[in-house]
């Protein structure tokens, strides 16, 4: 995907520069005396773009390589100050310049051709123009592509699977922080759990998760999960879906008839959840709901998972999952 | 003169609390049975006033609402903050063991010296400082506020804890046991009068507002440095 998206890229530069066929000069007088060729600046120009594209390159290796964040700012950092120190060098070395005293004039069509004709002649002297372009066209390109690599960390675009990967299966046991197993019993009102699947690595991004108590009567849980809450107990991913925090906060009113309804907030940016309708975002930055685990109660009243979660848990890139 | 005086302070001390040591059911009748009900059942809401029961919740929510001055309120509706109560300290008690006596738990009583500080820092971690953060200065939830704990008393958290009081989820024994309690007491006990060696806390908000105060300090000072070494050229 990222290959043929470089390469579509290449092909858009390519058209473009096409289209822009050189100008033929007016005749008549030159406005601009010809400077002297400077071929050690140019070559340094070509050098510093040519630089420039390699470092552009350089960032979408890194970032492919899932580098660290500093390196990444590093390499397009510097690519942008080659990128300044070439435009520096070509307008102060390579190009005449022609400094007009008059005060800034309503341009007459025969100054604004005048003016053009300034600009196509200030580049005449140049000795190396194919190189230059075609450098500065390098260095444009790769720094586009650089650019619009992270377009590639919005996931995974033919195989999702691995987004919904997580250690919960039929059967498993719940378990507390302390490894006790949770039983129906536990799960008071107004109280919050936080539990895990029994003997599985807790720092799986997809094994933590909370549970709680709602009133049955409150449940409003989508029509296919009509047998996931036994008991009004729901159990949902502790992982938050904006910026993947702990959602470490239940909001359990008192009393209910004059209070805000019960929700799961994640203390990070307020993402606020409702237990009773499926773990739907009530308030806050938060983009989907939080994914559901199907639970059902074991023959000694201990909580057991039916499967595994409703959705992708985790926030929505796709290198959290790694 | 002064034996009148002095039998008069005796008989204003005295005699509310001998009042009062009976008069819980009247205290009740008074100021909480509009919303609360008669014997604690609750009034449904749809009224003009209603609220919820109070049988079951034991003298440890009754304690802790008339304590903090969460209660009495106005309106259902309004979020309780910490106020001086309008009850006397013997008719708080007299209240205390009349809803009490609906049933329910009785007041813990929380042994901060047992707890362990450290133990108490990572529990109140884990389990406070999301909404009251970890100075315990209190902070902000969807719907509601957290209170700020520099005046709570040790019964006062080992009660929140339990009962759970506004939006905040209780704690049942499972989760934390009384010795756990006892330990969140300790911690919060140090956020109270926390050992500020460099002289200055600023509110004990930690590090990045600290620097920011240093930084605006440091700046100032540069910049009069700068004024009185330096002199515009004449």
């Amino acid at each position: 995907m990222k290959r043929f998206g470089s390469w579509a890229i290449a092909g858009l530069v390519l058209l473009l520069g096409r289209g822009q066929r050189r100008r033929q000069l007016p005749p008549g007088k030159p406005v601009v005396e010809g400077g002297s060729p400077a071929p050690g600046s140019e070559l340094v120009v070509v050098g510093l773009l040519l630089l420039a594209a390699a470092l552009a390159v350089v960032f979408i290796v890194l970032f492919a390589g899932r580098a660290n964040t500093q390196l990444l700012g590093l390499a397009l950092g510097l690519c942008f100050a080659a990128l300044a120190v070439a435009s520096v060098l070509t307008a102060f070395r390579l190009l005449s310049s022609e400094v007009d005293d008059e005060p800034y004039p309503e341009l007459h069509p025969f100054e604004a051709a005048e003016i053009e004709q300034i600009a196509v002649e200030s580049g005449q002297h140049l000795t190396r123009r194919k190189l230059l372009v075609l450098a500065a066209g390098a260095a444009g390109t790769a720094l586009a592509v650089a650019l619009l690599a992270p377009l590639a960390a919005l996931g995974p675009v033919f195989d999702t699977s691995r987004l919904r990967r997580d250690p919960w299966r039929k059967g498993m046991r719940l378990v507390d922080a302390n490894g006790r197993v949770l039983r129906a019993n536990d799960i008071e009102l107004n109280t919050l759990h936080t539990a895990f699947p029994e003997g599985v690595d807790r720092e799986n991004l997809a094994a933590p998760i909370v549970v709680v108590r709602v009133e049955p009567a409150r449940l409003d849980l989508p029509a296919d999960r009509s047998d996931w809450a036994p008991g009004g107990i729901v159990a949902y991913s502790k992982i938050c879906t904006h910026a993947a925090c702990a959602v470490a906060l239940y909001r359990a009113p008192h009393f209910e008839p004059s209070r805000p309804r019960p929700a799961l907030v994640c203390p990070c940016h307020y993402s606020t959840f409702d237990p009773a309708t499926g773990g739907t975002v009530l308030f806050g930055p938060a983009g989907r709901p939080l994914p559901q685990l199907p639970l059902a109660v074991g023959r000694r009243g201990e909580l057991i998972a039916r499967g595994g979660f409703s959705g992708p848990v985790g926030p929505s890139w796709s290198g959290v999952r790694e | 003169m002064k034996p009148a005086l002095l039998i008069a302070a005796f008989l204003a001390l005295v005699l509310p609390q001998l009042g009062g040591a009976d008069s819980g059911g009247d205290l009740y009748l008074q100021h909480c049975a509009s919303c609360h009900g008669r014997g604690g059942a609750g009034v449904p809401p749809g009224g003009e006033h209603f609220g919820p029961p109070l049988q079951g919740v034991g003298e440890q929510a009754a304690d802790f609402y008339l304590r903090t001055g969460y209660m009495p309120v106005q309106e259902a509706s309004q979020e309780p903050v910490r106020k001086s109560s309008p009850f006397s300290d013997a008719e708080i008690r007299s209240l205390v063991t009349y809803i009490g006596s609906f049933g329910g738990p009785p007041i813990p009583k929380p042994q901060p010296e047992r707890g362990s500080t450290s133990q108490g820092l990572k529990l109140f971690t884990e389990n406070c400082a999301g909404c009251h953060q970890v100075a315990a200065q209190g902070g902000l939830v969807v719907g509601g506020t957290a209170p700020r704990l520099a005046d709570s008393t040790p019964t006062e958290i080992a009660e929140a804890v339990r009962v759970g009081p506004y939006l905040m989820p209780r704690f049942t024994r499972r989760q934390l046991s009384d010795r756990d309690v006892d330990s969140i007491v300790r911690y919060v006990q140090l956020t109270q009068n926390p050992d500020n060696r460099g002289g200055w806390g600023i509110a004990n908000l930690g590090p990045i507002p600290e620097g920011l105060v240093a930084w605006l300090l440091a700046g100032g000072a540069l910049v009069g440095i700068a004024v009185l070494i330096g002199g515009r050229e004449r």
